[in-house]
């Protein structure tokens, strides 16, 4: 019972991490633009095919790794200049149409270049599993949770010890306030797509070994980023962290107990009623519209 | 002081025009059409428009997006498609069965979801899609799961709809209806009660605008609508898949309204025209169609961020303008001479 408890729990504490990671590049993106990056996903894919064809071609593996975060975030970087900062005071609905458009742009891109099939990279270290309270856990997971947990770290000590960090955040706050204190603002704008692009790309990296990947596979987890940032309230990083882990949790615990076949319905049905009930999720501001 | 001149010999308001034009093109078009490839083609198009132009009370007039709406679609055609096969119900009762689910279902989920604005309405609507999609999928017993399930023929009074020229009738019929239908409704009091919605919920308040019943009136209207054409679609194509109502697809109804133009009846027209037969012709560069695709959404709304017949029609008015102003200044300048 508990065994297989802690089995369902590690599991949703891994997919979990990289929905974190999903919902905290959906994050800084909003903070910077307030543009909801629907291409998001795509990055994730990216990284996780990237690091499968630099390890094909013989690079070694953190090298590997380190090239398939590189790639995508200066394709964040070409995003944001050609097609996001040409728009920039455009409706919201335009915007998720261009982004959506870039996503289908690269995704386009990827299945003319790898073809429609799946592919798999090597575990970090090594498939034998690891024995705790009965449970069995892949090492990779403890890369993913690791891993992932050091860039949660690293992005807070950014965001409030470092005067970039804030002078980004200063510039979610107020845009104009922080153009008038100097801060170059739309070298924000680029640096928050390299940034989520790079957090994304590093989170589908890690979680291929485990899940493989393929040219589609961004669509789904871009989505259930977005659940996760929405989850803990767009804007809050604390809330994309706990929103990700809880959608990753939830999923893995229905899977086990319920219903696999559902399993990707649950996220879905987690957010509509906390919407119903907090219209601005969990840890979003709770300020008032000024009319 | 110069464009009412240039207005004047068009008496009949644009709109009319318009209607009349339509009409006229939908009598002729199956003379010239002998080809079924595109007598096809033209049917779907005309079903998308008539989806769009729901939707596009949603959007474009009443300013709340739906990311959700090919959920409403999945109703009506897998109404058609289930009903009749495993419970024997006639068609017709279906499709009706099916409206009266999708209507219901947006009602019940009108009240929680139109308190949110923006991207969290957004995340609620493309949720709500995803949700009736995985259904589809899941339920397989009833729905044939991922690979879809036929659906027998429509009956009309005892008539079968079978052959695509009788299936022309019935669709541009129904277009015409939902054109006039919609260019009314946009003048009436509710029509403008809508467009009052999309510039601030306060300020609609403020002149005793009824908010919420109006978001949800909008919301069931235009999800009877997609579940409706979901069912004609359904019964249309005579196979049903879980496609028909995936997120993507959602993405191209919305697409749709977008490029076409917002709150544009005839733009929505132009839109379901140009991003149906958009992957039609794209199909040729064999791989790199969704490639294009994405290009040229892109390019669309940076370049046309009104969508597409707006734009043109703003452009035609001020070059309109200012070949008046040319000829205006050379009348003058042979009087003075």
């Amino acid at each position: 019972m508990l065994a297989q408890f802690l089995q369902y729990l590690f599991s949703g504490i891994t997919i979990g991490a990289t929905y974190a990671l999903a919902a905290l590049g959906f994050t800084m993106i909003y903070n910077a633009s307030t543009v909801i990056n629907f291409a998001q996903g795509e990055f994730i894919m990216l990284g996780g095919m990237l690091a499968v064809m630099f390890q094909q071609a013989g690079f070694p593996l953190p090298l590997a790794v380190l090239l398939a975060i590189i790639v995508p975030s200066l394709v964040g970087v070409l995003m944001e200049k050609m097609v996001v900062e040409p728009v920039r005071s455009a409706d919201t609905v335009n915007i998720i149409i261009i982004t959506i458009g870039a996503s289908l742009v690269i995704r386009g891109v990827v299945q003319v270049v790898f073809g429609k099939g799946a592919f798999m990279l090597s575990s970090f270290s090594g498939d034998t599993p690891v024995e705790i309270g009965g449970a069995m856990i892949m090492p990779q997971s403890f890369w993913v949770i690791g891993v992932s947990a050091l860039v949660v770290v690293g992005l807070w000590y950014f965001f409030t010890r470092t005067l970039t960090g804030k002078a980004m955040l200063a510039t979610s706050f107020n845009r104009t306030a922080a153009e008038l204190v100097g801060i170059n603002t739309s070298w924000v704008l680029w640096m928050s797509f390299a940034m989520s692009a790079a957090v994304g790309a590093l989170g589908g990296v890690l979680v291929t070994p485990l899940t493989m990947t393929s040219y589609d596979s961004g669509i789904m987890l871009g989505l259930k980023g977005f659940v996760a940032a929405v989850v803990g309230g767009l804007g809050s990083g604390a809330g994309a962290l706990v929103g990700g882990l809880l959608v990753g949790v939830l999923e893995a615990m229905g899977a086990g107990y319920l219903s696999s076949s559902y399993k990707d319905a649950l996220p879905f049905v987690l957010i509509l009623l906390i919407l119903f009930f907090l219209p601005r999720g969990l840890f979003g501001s709770r300020q008032t519209e000024r009319v | 002081m110069i464009r009412p001149v240039i207005l004047r010999p068009m008496a009949l308001r644009p709109a009319t025009l318009g209607l009349v034009a339509l009409a006229v093109l939908v009598l002729v078009l199956p003379l010239v059409i002998s080809n079924s490839f595109y007598l096809d083609l033209v049917i779907r198009i005309a079903i998308n428009a008539i989806i769009v132009l729901g939707l596009n009370l949603l959007i474009g007039f009443a300013g709340q997006i739906s990311f959700g709406h090919a959920g409403f679609l999945g109703i009506g055609a897998y109404a058609s498609a289930v009903l009749p096969t495993h419970f024997g119900w006639p068609p017709l009762l279906a499709l009706i069965a099916g409206a009266a689910a999708a209507a219901a279902l947006a009602a019940v989920m009108a009240w929680p979801i139109f308190r949110l604005k923006g991207h969290y309405l957004a995340m609620a609507t493309l949720g709500l899609g995803i949700i009736l999609n995985l259904i589809f999928r899941n339920e397989a017993s009833y729905t044939g799961g991922p690979d879809g399930m036929a659906v027998p023929a429509m009956e009309l009074f005892g008539l079968q709809l079978s052959r695509d020229r009788q299936w022309y009738w019935v669709i541009a019929a129904l277009l015409l209806v939902s054109v006039w239908a919609s260019l009314n409704i946009i003048d009436s009091p509710f029509g403008r009660a809508l467009r009052a919605l999309h510039g601030s919920d306060v300020a609609a308040r403020v002149v005793g605008v009824d908010i919420a019943r109006y978001k949800m009136a909008i919301f069931v209207m235009s999800a009877t609508f997609a579940s409706i054409m979901g069912s004609i679609t359904a019964h249309y194509v005579g196979f049903v898949t879980p496609n028909i109502a995936d997120f993507f697809h959602s993405v191209e109804l919305v697409t749709m309204v977008v490029v076409g133009g917002m709150a544009s009846v005839f733009g929505s027209l132009l839109g379901a025209v140009l991003l149906t037969i958009l992957p039609q012709a794209l199909a040729t560069f064999e791989g790199w169609e969704t490639v294009a695709f994405g290009a040229i959404l892109i390019l669309c709304m940076i370049f046309m961020p009104r969508g597409l017949l707006p734009t043109l029609a703003a452009r035609l008015g001020s070059l309109r303008f200012a070949v008046a102003r040319l000829r205006a200044g050379r009348s003058a300048g042979e009087s003075d001479s």
